[in-house]
């Protein structure tokens, strides 16, 4: 299948940076989206984390900016050019790109699969296919299990 | 996984020998049912930008707690290692704390 791929690009910026760096950044970015991807390449999502402490020292530095960005595109080229120029550029202490597609689509299939389920048990029981917003599971297996927990402590 | 999960749920009376198939390792600490967290809160996809999510399964040390001391089934182990070690590239969580 060679549809549409989804990316999400973390990069982490040093804390040093101003903010209008990191904008400079994000435009950077998003010409490599332009230049380098086919038509129906696609900078779909930014999320700006803001400064975040950092869980272990990376060069000297304790916190660092987050930028999450989702990118849809139809080949691994714009990637490919992304993680090269950000490997050069300075300001970015680290980043990572993963593909998201096709994690996304067996989460999906789960879900589906999970609900299908759902709906046949619930009809062999002679109920209707949905559960009702405030109905009960029939085994409270959650809650016990934090009885005992509490109990225990 | 349900069926399991039901023939366990049965004696929910809180009497004390029907945690132990749950608690081989109890002794001490607190005792756990083993139900995996992502299967019973129907959990699909791990994201490894969550670290509330993760962070449960990260001890004070900052391994990856086993999967018999944490009761996660295989299928969902497996998932939450990749996005652990996703999350460790971008220092959400730590590889060692001492």
């Amino acid at each position: 299948m060679s549809a549409s791929r989804q990316y999400e690009l973390v990069y982490l910026i040093t804390p040093d940076a101003s903010d209008q760096e990191v904008a400079d950044l994000h435009t950077q970015i998003e010409q490599i989206v332009q230049r380098f991807g086919s038509s129906n390449t696609v900078l779909e999502k930014t999320e700006n984390w803001g400064r975040r402490k950092l869980a272990y020292e990376i060069g000297h530095h304790r916190e660092a900016t987050y930028v999450v960005e989702t990118i849809n595109s139809t080949s691994g080229d714009v990637m490919k050019e992304i993680d090269r120029r950000l490997r050069v550029t300075d300001q970015v202490i680290r980043h990572l790109v993963v593909r998201v597609d096709e994690e996304i689509r067996v989460a999906e299939r789960t879900r589906d699969a999970r609900k299908a389920n759902q709906a046949r048990r619930r009809i062999a029981r002679g109920l209707p296919p949905e559960p009702a917003p405030g109905e009960k599971r029939g085994d409270q297996d959650m809650d016990d299990d934090r009885d005992g927990v509490e109990v225990q402590r | 996984m349900s069926e399991e999960r039901g023939g366990r749920g049965r004696g929910k009376g809180g009497d004390k020998d029907k945690n132990k198939d749950g608690a081989r390792r109890g002794g001490g600490f607190f005792r756990r049912r083993r139900v995996c967290k992502f299967c019973a809160e129907k959990i699909d996809y791990i994201n490894y930008k969550d670290v509330r999510l993760l962070a449960p399964f990260l001890p004070e040390r900052g391994k990856i707690q086993p999967r018999r001391i944490s009761g996660t089934c295989a299928l969902h182990q497996r998932k939450l290692q990749t996005a652990i070690k996703r999350a460790r590239q971008l220092a959400l969580v730590p590889y060692v704390t001492d």
